[in-house]
Formats: structure tokens, sequence, C-alpha cells
């Protein structure tokens, strides 16, 4: 979802991985290799939101060129060849997943979203079984005042999906990003607790298109919150077609 | 305005001000007006002699910083400038009787010295000539000539034309072709187009934007009307950091003095040519100055980069096609229009044409701004103009490029600086900065120290930066700390890798720089601190764990 002047969009033919593809030149390489079962692993893109290229997991080669791009960020083009799933690769991404286990708690075993978690499923995807790097352990907040739903900063990966659906899907605006660095915080409104934000609507589209268990419905246990996104590709469907 | 108009009125001003005597110069940049120019200022006019025979002026900076405050005499019919140094405000009515007679020489600063006589001077050829908050001042030494002559008497293809030319290269640190950045937009089709000029000059140790700003901030307001009229825009924006306020002050009253001249505004020259600059603050998050988050800002969005491509100039503020430079690279702008790329194209290496400003720091002689041709050998910068390491300690390591830069030791010294050669030894050219250390200064301690830089600098956004910046900081403390293993080196390298390859934005991409240059050169220093081998290490936890229970 690159903003572009949306005429004569012409079809170009590349490569990935070897293997020959043809796409529309305003289609990404994610979205080229996603439809064609290439599961490149990532955390921050969502089909259906904005493009924000933050977790760097969907970084991929492009032979001749020195550095690596973000899949979702980048658009194919003519003679393109890309390479998703190197050695290289594969380390960075299992470091990076490292750096996200060890930046927050992540402990699968006692959190609601164990077995339907896109964190836990993709660090057995890229093979990162065991965490080499320290810990930091910093104690963050869980925010229970809304009635409906929680949030647990523990466990957090700050992908601001919940940002960005909620800014640009039900145009609440009630999340956004506090703090730098290490210290960055999701938080509604200005930093007032969930159960007393004026912008939230309840919709709950938030807690569905988190990936972790940091955004879930009250009153779920250890393993019992399963995500819907099935909502996501209907409404973005919906509004293209009007 | 036509040229002659302007050659006219510069002659006036030029017949004006040759009628006095003596002038004498006073540096008012923020280095000497904090080390007390404002008071000295003030009790030179008071002891001038009345009339019109000598001129008390305030100027931009001279240079030497470690000097200051600086004075500097001119006297008729002397080519021969007197400069004083460490002038203090009870030295005014001394300085003021010896005008005409002799030196003091207690207070003289010798001009012949490396330092003044080895700068060659583009960007800085006014600072600490003429009066920065005074427009006559600037069109008397040919200033806006390059842009009247160019709006009257060439198209903006012959502007671009000069620019690629001239081979220059962006002085923000990338050293990406200017000439091809300009034309990129220029060929954009589009009904607005912006122009920003990027003084978010935040590398520790380094402040050329600053002094560029405050001591001739016409020369940039003149780089940026001659990029829009190149380029096809009409508005444009300058980001300086609200560290700067002197700058900020300077900056504004320079936009309304050139407005008021009809050099700025709508139809200048009487050309359909319209521009307007407005002055946009930082709010202090180094991470603004890469371009992207630079936008943001600006937009009144929270300063985070996003992924390029697409690059500004092709998607730049509200989407608009917008050519971003550096301060310093609109500085060369009016010179190159006024004597042609070729002259400019003569200077320098073949491949980084020019001069540079550098930013001299740390354990050096000569702290202060320097001008010099590229592809001038590191070493006579550090040992000559910089007139070496004081207090009789050895030289060690000179850092370029600030936190995305890299540590230069000794066997380096003999390299040209350009921006290929630094990036061939693992550092980069950078905006400028240039911090000298010496044999005291810990390795470590230094990578330690830029690390941490980056990690509260981060913006938050990508998961390497943010992270891997924190976890980085974190070995190089232990390792600093005389508690890291070999295992912990072996992290912190691959973790440099990491953070290197898959970052979001330069910010993240270079963060590392410092440990791998200090890692290349000065390996055995993180070594010599590590806890030497399993046996040990499980000792030193026992240990721990003792004195713990």
């Amino acid at each position: 979802m690159i903003p572009t002047p949306a005429t004569n969009v012409r079809v170009v033919t590349f490569k990935i991985d070897d293997r020959d593809f043809s796409a529309r030149e305003d289609e990404t390489i994610i979205q080229v290799a996603w439809e064609n079962g290439i599961r490149i692993p990532s955390l921050c893109y969502l089909e259906g939101l904005s493009v924000w290229g933050a977790c760097r997991l969907c970084v991929v080669e492009i032979v001749g060129s020195p550095r690596l791009v973000s899949s979702c960020s980048t658009r194919v083009a003519e003679g393109m060849e890309i390479r998703t799933d190197t050695e290289p690769l594969q380390a960075y991404r299992r470091m990076i997943l490292e750096l996200l286990f060890s930046e927050r708690n992540h402990v699968c075993s006692v959190c609601v979203s164990n077995g339907h978690c896109e964190l836990q499923n993709l660090a057995q995807q890229c093979g990162m079984d065991h965490v080499r790097i320290p810990y930091r352990n910093a104690a963050y907040q869980v925010d229970s005042s809304h009635d409906l739903f929680r949030v647990d900063h523990n466990r957090c990966v700050l992908c601001t999906r919940c940002v960005r659906v909620c800014d640009e899907i039900e145009g609440a605006h009630t999340w956004d990003s506090m703090g730098r660095g290490i210290h960055t915080q999701v938080i509604t409104d200005l930093n007032r607790p969930w159960g007393e934000s004026d912008s939230c609507t309840g919709c709950g589209k938030c807690v569905q298109v988190c990936p972790t268990g940091a955004l879930v419905q009250q009153g779920t246990s250890v393993g019992e919150m399963h995500k819907d996104r099935q909502f996501l590709p209907y409404l973005s469907r919906m509004r293209d077609a009007q | 305005m036509h040229i002659d108009e302007l050659n006219e009125l510069a002659e006036q001003i030029r017949t004006e001000q040759g009628s006095c005597q003596h002038c004498v110069r006073v540096c008012m940049a923020a280095s000497c007006q904090s080390s007390g120019a404002d008071d000295l200022m003030k009790r030179l006019e008071d002891a001038a002699p009345e009339g019109d025979q000598v001129q008390v002026k305030s100027v931009g900076c001279m240079g030497l910083c470690s000097a200051g405050p600086l004075v500097e005499v001119r006297s008729q019919g002397d080519d021969r400038p007197t400069m004083y140094q460490h002038v203090e405000s009870q030295d005014a009515e001394e300085i003021m009787g010896s005008l005409g007679g002799s030196v003091i020489k207690r207070l003289e600063c010798p001009t012949s010295i490396p330092f003044f006589q080895r700068q060659q001077k583009i960007v800085l050829e006014n600072s600490g000539v003429i009066d920065p908050e005074n427009i006559e001042d600037y069109i008397a030494a040919d200033g806006y000539a390059a842009l009247v002559t160019a709006l009257t008497e060439s198209n903006p293809t012959e502007v671009l034309h000069e620019v690629n030319l001239s081979g220059l290269r962006g002085r923000g640190g990338g050293g990406y072709p200017t000439g091809l950045k300009w034309s990129t937009v220029a060929k954009m089709p589009a009904t607005q187009k912006y122009v920003i000029c990027n003084a978010d000059e935040g590398d520790p140790g380094a402040f050329m934007d600053r002094a560029v700003l405050e001591s001739d901030p016409h020369r940039v307001l003149e780089g940026m009307a001659l990029a829009a009229y190149a380029v096809g825009a009409n508005r444009g924006y300058i980001y300086v950091r609200a560290e700067y306020p002197l700058a900020i002050e300077r900056l504004k009253k320079s936009i309304r003095q050139a407005t008021r001249k009809g050099l700025l505004g709508a139809n200048i020259c009487d050309t359909p040519f319209n521009f307007d600059i407005e002055v946009r603050l930082g709010a202090g998050a180094f991470v603004c100055g890469e371009e992207t988050a630079l936008m943001q800002s600006v937009e009144g969005e929270r300063g985070q980069p996003r992924p390029r491509p697409p690059y500004p100039a092709e998607l730049g503020l509200w989407g608009f096609p917008t050519l971003i430079n550096n301060v310093e690279t609109y500085a060369n702008i009016a010179p190159i229009i006024r004597h042609g790329g070729d002259w400019f194209a003569s200077l320098g290496t073949e491949r980084s044409k020019g001069t540079k400003v550098f930013a001299l720091a740390g354990r050096i002689h000569n702290t202060g701004l320097i001008e010099v041709p590229m592809g001038i050998p590191l070493r006579e910068i550090v040992e000559e103009i910089g007139g070496g390491v004081p207090d009789g300690r050895r030289f060690k390591a000179v850092q370029t490029g600030g936190p995305s830069g890299g540590c230069l030791p000794e066997q380096q010294m003999d390299l040209p600086v350009d921006y290929d050669s630094l990036r061939e030894v693992g550092s980069i050219m950078g905006s400028g900065g240039m911090i000298v250390m010496d044999e005291t200064s810990s390795m470590v301690d230094v990578a330690r120290y830029f690390m941490e830089f980056c990690m509260t600098e981060s913006c938050g956004k990508c998961v390497p930066c943010r992270v891997g910046t924190y976890q980085m900081h974190d070995l190089l403390t232990k390792i600093a700390a005389g508690k890291g293993t070999s295992a912990d080196l072996a992290l912190l390298e691959e973790l440099c890798e990491v953070v290197q390859m898959t970052s979001l934005c330069g910010l993240g991409q270079t963060a590392p720089n410092p440990v791998v240059s200090t890692l290349q050169y000065f390996r055995h220093e993180y070594e010599n601190k590590l806890i030497r081998d399993e046996f040990t290490d499980s000792i030193h936890e026992t240990e721990e764990m003792e004195a713990v229970s």
C-alpha cells in the first residue's frame, strides 16, 4: 500500500528463489511471495494495513545489491532476482527473534496466546530454539481497566498493528506509541488507562490483529486466546470496492 | 532586481564601508559568545572614538575556537590584518588605543601558523569577515549575485548543468552526488515540490553547520533558492535543531531581510519564480537528521524513519517530490554558480570534489573549525593544522563521522581524506566531526560511549536498532568493567553484523561502526579486558554468588 499514481500499471517478470514469477509492478515482494506459498517470515506486516517495515524479519537479498531490503516495502521490478531464504538471512532472522524474546517477557507456557501466537510460530519456523542474548527482565504494566479487553505490555513486540488498525480501519486512533528506543511503548489516548479512554469504541480490532498475547480478551486463560483475522481482508476488500 | 542593480548596490556598500580607517571585527559565534564576546563587543563599541574612523563589527566564526574570544583588526593600507586571541573585555581600551600604532604582542594570535595558512575557504569564505545579521555585508561580498544572474539570465537546466559539472557530493555524510539528486527531483512531474535544508546537526563533537548558519546564513538561503529554481520548487523548509538558538535567530532575521529586498518571496527579480522559506525547529531527536524522519517531523508527526525507496525525491513532504540537502551542500551552491562547475571540479580529488569543513575537537591543540581541500592527508589535519596532541601525550586515534563513523589509528594517518578512502578503511566522512584521542583514551570506552548515544537516540521503531543497540551497550558495559568473556565478545560481533545488515535506517545500520572499527584496529584492548578462561570465569561467578548471598 505504497501511494502511487495508479494508471497504466505494467506487469513485470522476475525470480524469487530461482522460480519465475510475474506480477503487477505495484505489488510488493512479500505479496507475490505469500500468494505463491513462499512464507517469508514477518511480524509487523498485515494485509489490509499500511506498510510499517519495522520488524525486519522479512528482509530479503536482491542479487546485485549490497543492501538487504524489507520485502513488505519493496516493489517487484523487471528482471529482479530475489532470495528469501539464504543462510545469512536465516541467521539474521533467528537473531532478530532472539532480540525480541530478550526484550520483554515472552514466557509461552503461561501466556493466553500459547499455541496461537505469531511470535511463537515464527520462532518455530525459523528454528530459534533458545535465546543466547541476556534477558532484560524489565517489568511492564498490565492494564485490565477496560471492560472487554486487556493489554499486557510484557508481551508487546511493538509491531504497531493495533495503532494502524485503530487509525486506518476503525478511525478512532486510540492507540499510538510513546517514548523512544528501548523505552517505546504503545499507549491508549494520552497514556491514560484503556478503560478510561474517550476515543476507544470497544470494537476489538486491535485485539484481533495483535500477533502475540499483548492484547487479549478479558477472561481468557492460558492458551485460550484465539484471534480472528478474517474481518480485516473483508473490510479492506469492501473498502476498495467502493 | 537586475544583476546591474545588485552590482551597483554592492559597489555602493563597499564604498561606504571602505571610508573608515580601521575595522575591528569581533567573533560573535556561539563559541566566542560563551567565553564573553558579548561583553567585549559592548566595551569595544564604547571605547571606539567618535565619528566613522573606526568601525566595530560583529562577525561570524573565525575558526580557532580554542583561542576565543577572537578579534581581528584591519587597517586601511595594511593588507595583513592583526588577530588577537583570548581577548577579555578589559582589553577593549588597549586595542582601541593601539589602532594605527603597534601590535599588542601580549594578545597577538599568529596568523602564519598552518591552522590559517593550510586552509582553503569556499563555504567559510565570508565566515569571520561579514556581519551575519546584515544582508548588505553579504551583498557587498558578491552575495545573491549567483541567484540574480541565474534567475534573469539562465534557465533551470543550466543551473542543474553547473551543479552536475561541479561533481559536488552531499555534505551531510552520505556523499550522494548532488547534481543527480537535483535532476531526479527536477524530472519528477508534480504540481508541488519542496526544498528542505537539513540543519539538524546532531553528531557529538560536530559544529560545522552551526558555524555556517551563525556566520553566513544568507549563503544557505541563496543556495536553497538556486536549488528551488533548478528543481521547480516554490517552498522551502530549514529544519534546525532547537539547541541552536543563535543560528535560528539569525536565520529568521536573514529570511526577513532577503524577503524585504525581494530576493525571496513572490516574483523574485520580477520573474515568475516564487520561493518562500520557513524555519522548523527540531525538538532534540538525533534520528530526525535522517531524511525520512525529518520530513515526518516537519509534517508534525512523530519523527520516525520509513523504509526507502521510495526516496524523498519521489515521495517526500506531504507526498510531494522533495529535495533535501545538508547546510554545507547548499553553502557550496552560490560559489559554484558564480565561478562555474569546472572551477569547483578542479579542486579536491578525482571522486571527491571541492573542500570540506571539519570540526576539530578532542585532544588536539587547535580545536575549532577548518575548511580544507578534499584529499588532504589525515596527518596534515591532525598534526599541522590541528597542532597535534597537547601535553606531550601520544596520539592514539581520530574518530571521524560521529556515532556512524569509525576510529582510525596511527597507521591510517597518511590516508587522503575523501568519501571513498575513509569508507575503505572502515570509517566514513560523515558530516565532518573529527575527534582526536590520545593514549589515555580507552577504545572500549569510546565504543561504549557512542553505543550509548545510539541506544538513547534510537527511535524504537525497528527491532534490530531498538533492542540490538541496547544489548550491544550492555555487552560493552560488561566488557569495559572487566566482566566480559570471549563468548560475550563473539556475541557482540554477531550483533554488530545483524544490526548493520537489517536495521531500517542509517542510524541503526551505522550504529555498530564505532565498535567494528575499534575491534579492527584495537582488538587487543577488548581482549585485555576479558576474563581469561572458563576456569577463572566460573571462579568469578562463584565469588559473585557468594558476595550476593
